[in-house]
């Protein structure tokens, strides 16, 4: 058997959280276009698109992330589709954050006054044009803080991806607990870990509605 | 021909029947006050005037356009109609200059040199003219107002429709919204308000309507009408006023 010191396991940990922070980034950021895409959608006043926005948001935020990654992984497979782990765990943490995604901003535009759009209208703007220049800019600030909240959920979810096989932060962890017999110091220093990456995020989305609250 | 005309305007609101056939018939020029109880339609008979809500039956003309609710109509509409509203409705992360300019130049294409020209034109005209850098939180309930009015008035529209503008003010700040008003009155601009300042609707105004109802109940001069209302209604809402 192989011994690890202490070193070896917090450099083995630190490595794999590369990983987990690029599925991350790749997650959120794929979650940010898709529900920027959405929301625009939503804002015209198809009801058709509408419904399918919101079908959409219900089914992925009322099923659990781990069986949306089953669904990628597992069944795209059989469908024939061959899908690596890190695509799968992508194209999970995509649409689950997107999901919800488009639910907070939604709540950030329904704040703004309806008379920004109303004022907007008599003054001859388009809708392009007052989505444009009235009602991001202002829906923007507000959405930043709540944005920057969810972003440790993603952070956090990422670790399912270390069940189909994706070898990040937690899946190590479960290597090295496997290899040492030592689950205490090797979970603890994992939580460690992710409560480094999630705190300063969620202390700069308090920070960010201290911002807002104040130069309003 | 009239500037604005509405004939046998219906409007609903689901059940509610608010406007019941409302004719009016308003000439450039002429400042035109809608005095009324809360819930007698004063609102949405503005708002129908500028394409903002829609209605059923009857028409309504501006300039003899037809008024309609359709995107593209309501922006050419807004070239002729400008509204001000109780709430100011300014844009809050832009500066009084460019909430002034958002529209001269992206809806009439104008340069920036151009439309910063006018804002602090329409500025001077409504007596703020060193705010033009200024965010509208940090002006005064009556300044945000007058800016409101300046923002309109870049448009260079036809006519005027104010919704309760002085109502949601400070007593002391009503006055310098209302004289920004009654200087517009005299350069010959249209005015239609929805007030509840009697006093300015007699002193400035040509003409009052009194809605009651859902319907144009009692109309005239301003100061005959204010000085001896014929129906009952009237009768008791300007004692009620008074
Ligand atoms: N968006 C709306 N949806 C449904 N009903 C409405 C809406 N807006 C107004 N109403 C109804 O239409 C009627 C007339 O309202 P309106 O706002 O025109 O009255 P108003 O004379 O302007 O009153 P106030 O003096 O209180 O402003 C009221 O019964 C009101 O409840
Ligand atoms: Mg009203």
């Amino acid at each position: 058997m192989i011994q690890f010191s202490n070193y070896d396991i917090i450099s083995n940990l630190l490595f794999a959280t590369q990983w987990t922070i690029l599925l991350s980034l790749a997650a959120f950021v794929g979650g940010t276009s898709v529900a920027l895409a959405l929301t625009a959608a939503r804002l015209t006043r198809n009801s058709l698109v509408q419904k399918c926005v919101h079908l959409y948001v219900e089914l992925f935020q009322g099923t659990p992330l781990l069986m949306q990654m089953f669904l990628c992984f597992f069944g795209l497979s059989m469908l024939g589709y061959e899908i690596s782990a890190w695509s799968a765990a992508i194209l999970s943490l995509t649409l689950f954050t997107s999901a919800f995604l488009v639910e907070i901003w939604r709540g950030c535009i329904d704040t703004l006054p309806k008379g920004q759009w109303e004022a907007s209208r008599c003054l001859g703007l388009s809708f392009l044009q007052t989505l444009r220049f009235i009602i991001l800019p202002q829906a923007i600030r507000v959405a930043l803080a709540p944005t920057v909240g969810f972003s440790v959920q993603v952070v956090k979810g990422t670790a399912l991806a270390s069940i189909i096989g994706f070898v990040e932060l937690t899946k190590v962890g479960t290597m090295l607990n496997n290899a040492t017999f030592e689950p205490f110091k090797v979970f603890a220093l994992v939580a460690l870990i992710y409560f480094a990456l999630c705190y300063p995020l969620s202390l700069y989305s308090k920070h960010l509605e201290k911002k807002f609250h104040v130069s309003r | 021909m009239s500037l604005v005309n509405l004939h046998q305007v219906h409007k609903y609101y689901g059940d509610n029947h608010v406007l019941k056939g409302i004719d009016l018939d308003i000439q450039a020029g002429e400042v035109v006050s809608i005095i009324g109880k809360s819930g007698s339609g004063k609102s949405t008979l503005l708002r129908c005037i500028n394409g903002l809500e829609e209605y059923q039956q009857g028409g309504i003309t501006l300039d003899g356009k037809e008024v309609t609710t359709e995107d593209i109509q309501v922006r050419c509409l807004a070239l002729s109609v400008g509204m001000i509203f109780q709430n100011f409705n300014l844009f809050p992360h832009m500066t009084v200059g460019e909430n002034i300019m958002l529209a001269p130049t992206i809806v009439l294409k104008k340069s920036k040199a151009e439309a910063a020209a006018v804002a602090k034109a329409m500025l001077e005209k409504v007596g703020l003219a060193e705010k033009f850098d200024s965010y509208p939180e940090k002006l005064s309930g009556g300044q945000q107002q007058r800016v409101a009015i300046a923002r309109a008035l870049a448009m260079s529209p036809k006519v005027l429709l104010c919704d309760e503008i002085t109502s949601a003010l400070d007593p002391e700040l009503v006055g310098e919204v209302l004289k920004v008003l009654e200087q517009l009155a005299q350069e010959g601009m249209t005015l239609i308000l929805v007030t509840h300042e009697m006093n300015f609707a007699r002193d400035v105004g040509n003409r009052v309507v009194f809605m009651h109802q859902g319907k144009v109940w009692e109309e005239g001069d301003s100061k005959q009408l204010l000085s001896s209302p014929q129906t009952d209604e009237l009768k008791q809402f300007i004692g009620a006023v008074l």
